[in-house]
């Protein structure tokens, strides 16, 4: 393993407890809702917050005790930081030229990054000459140009706008690809995570809650966020056999046959709404009450209230015909064999 | 009114000057060795407080330390205390017989009193303040975030400071320089009472004019146009930094 970390930072009414390893050219995603510990997380990787306890072993050195500038890292922050006084070529030949590297050999690396990520017509543009996607490119070729062993983003996209942030995911991607050390990176863009990252790490109020590769996260989420991620309804309770029993009292039939602690989870699009209540195979059946109607890509997503709280993807054509409408009351429906359980 | 205040003693000077025995006066030798003395000892005193002043601005604006308020409040107390009492105050530390001045006189036998040096001490004394704080200033409203990014790029804390926060920082440096020569240009209590009123050693033109008030009105006119001069210079140039910064 390249990284081999355990990070415990203290704060007033937080906790962050973590551990980590990636191995060499690996990218690693640590993904959450804000205030998760995920941004501290990374600080404390790049040497910028203490650690209360724990290790960083980059490589086989311990790094903990050490200061950033003695570490092995490239760092590219969420606002880039490029140095306003210097221009892109002078900021990217800075690394370089903090190792004693002499100016001239510290540039022409320089250069090659540039030309690397494509910008070798902005060499001698300052910063604020530059646009978003720009900046984050030459951010990226600075971090790199220090030749560091493990590369720490901090939302390297956050600052882009929609379509920017396309063509620069795209162009991370071939980057981080062909990087040889480890690279973690630090996002609460699920997209982000999905298209950059190897492996991704949920952290949820300073823990980990949940590891894995994308596919494995989203078909069994443990946490609300995951779940939402995933754009699933997620349920927690108590498991015999097919039958899984929630905390007040509903109880929801799934396929698969297990005892204890269990979660089921179910995407909207399995959920049917009918105005009767229906006869036939589905063996899920609840009366539910509508609470929110928004359009969702072609379908339309329905919130409902009952028993349960339920999101519902369903067609237009659908909602017609059932005189969809606020607080109108309709019978839900979910088939046993779309309710997917597994242990919590 | 307030302005007329300001603005009419300075037109008095210009009304009562003797504009047409000028030129021939401003080649006096006293005068001429006045000015070059006050330029002289201004800008010594400029280099002393940078040298002195910046690391602490630095200190005050970075560290977290118990007691900064305090050293900040001493630092400004040059600022408010009449610099006659300043005089006074170097005088018993730096005089022959002072707290540091008699281990001066008898390890390398420096006197400071009255000697051009003093005159550079008196001067720096009531205008590094200026300096300190317009640096602290500056230092405080640049992007400490910036040193970060420096570290993690390997740049230890002197490169950083060095190549990243220097030049973020030098408008602020400059003007907090500017102020801090034009103040020690026309310190007069400090430098009379420290360092004496002898023509070429330690008569810097301020105590030049306060000279030539009791012998020649038109001499004191003419020294006092001189500072006049290069202080609204100096707030011309300085104006423009105010606006932009």
């Amino acid at each position: 393993m390249m990284l081999d970390a355990r990070l415990v930072v203290r704060r007033a009414g937080f906790i962050l407890d973590i551990e980590l390893a990636v191995a060499a050219g690996e990218v690693v995603a640590l993904l959450g809702p804000n205030g998760a510990g995920k941004t501290t997380a990374l600080r404390s990787l790049a040497g910028l917050t203490g650690l209360d306890d724990g290790h960083v072993t980059l490589d086989g050195v311990r790094l903990d005790r050490e200061p950033p500038e003695r570490r092995r890292i490239g760092v590219v922050f969420q606002d880039y930081l490029l140095f306003p006084h210097l221009n892109a070529l002078d900021n990217v030949a800075f690394g370089p030229r903090c190792r004693h590297v002499p100016r001239r050999e510290a540039r022409e690396a320089a250069r090659e990054w540039l030309l690397r990520v494509g910008l070798a017509e902005h060499v001698r543009k300052k910063p604020r000459q530059l646009s978003g996607g720009q900046a984050q490119r030459v951010a990226l070729a600075r971090a790199l140009a220090a030749e560091p062993k493990l590369l720490l983003l901090d939302e390297p996209l956050a600052a882009l706008d929609a379509r920017t942030r396309l063509d620069t995911r795209a162009q991370l991607r071939g980057h981080l690809a062909s990087f040889p050390g480890a690279t973690v990176l630090v996002t609460h863009d699920p997209l982000d995570a999905l298209m950059l990252a190897d492996r991704l790490i949920i952290v949820e109020d300073g823990a980990i809650v949940q590891s894995g590769d994308a596919a494995t996260i989203t078909a069994q989420p443990r946490t609300d966020y995951v779940a939402r991620l995933a754009g699933l309804n997620l349920y927690r309770g108590h498991a015999s056999g097919t039958s899984v029993r929630l905390p007040d009292g509903f109880t929801l039939v799934t396929a698969v046959p297990l005892a204890g602690d269990a979660f089921v989870a179910f995407p909207p699009s399995a959920v049917s709404l009918f105005s009767a209540r229906p006869e036939g195979s589905p063996r899920n059946t609840w009366p539910a009450t509508v609470t929110a109607m928004a359009r969702h890509g072609d379908a339309l997503r329905i919130e409902l209230s009952g028993p349960i709280t339920v999101a519902a993807d369903i067609t237009p054509a659908a909602a017609v015909q059932l005189d969809l409408a606020l607080g109108r009351a309709v019978w839900a429906t979910v088939k046993a064999t779309e309710a997917a359980a597994y242990p919590a | 009114m307030g302005l007329a205040f300001l603005v009419l003693p300075l037109f008095g000077l210009l009304y009562r000057a003797p504009w047409s025995t000028l030129p021939a006066r401003l080649q006096e030798p006293g005068i001429l060795a006045a000015l070059k003395l006050s330029l002289l000892t201004a800008t010594l005193a400029t280099a002393v407080s940078l040298v002195l002043g910046v690391p602490m601005a630095w200190v005050l604006a970075r560290a977290e330390f118990p007691g900064r308020r305090l050293v900040r409040a001493l630092v400004t107390v040059p600022l408010v205390l009449p610099p006659v009492v300043g005089g006074v105050a170097l005088l018993l530390v730096f005089g022959r017989r002072g707290l540091v001045g008699g281990w001066l006189d008898a390890t390398f036998g420096i006197s400071l009193p009255f000697t051009t040096a003093g005159v550079v001490v008196a001067e720096a004394f009531v205008a590094m303040p200026f300096l300190v704080i317009s640096v602290e200033g500056a230092l405080r409203g640049a992007d400490a975030r910036y040193e970060e990014a420096a570290a993690t790029l390997g740049a230890g804390r002197w490169t950083a400071f060095r190549r990243v926060t220097l030049p973020l920082i030098a408008p602020g440096v400059a003007a907090g320089a500017v102020l801090c020569w034009a103040r020690a240009l026309g310190e007069f209590g400090a430098t009379i009472t420290f360092a004496g009123n002898f023509p070429g050693r330690t008569q810097t033109m301020p105590l030049a004019v306060y000279l030539a008030l009791e012998q020649d009105l038109d001499s004191a006119i003419v020294l006092s146009l001189l500072l006049l001069v290069v202080s609204v210079g100096i707030l011309a140039a300085l104006r423009d930094k105010w606006v932009a910064a």
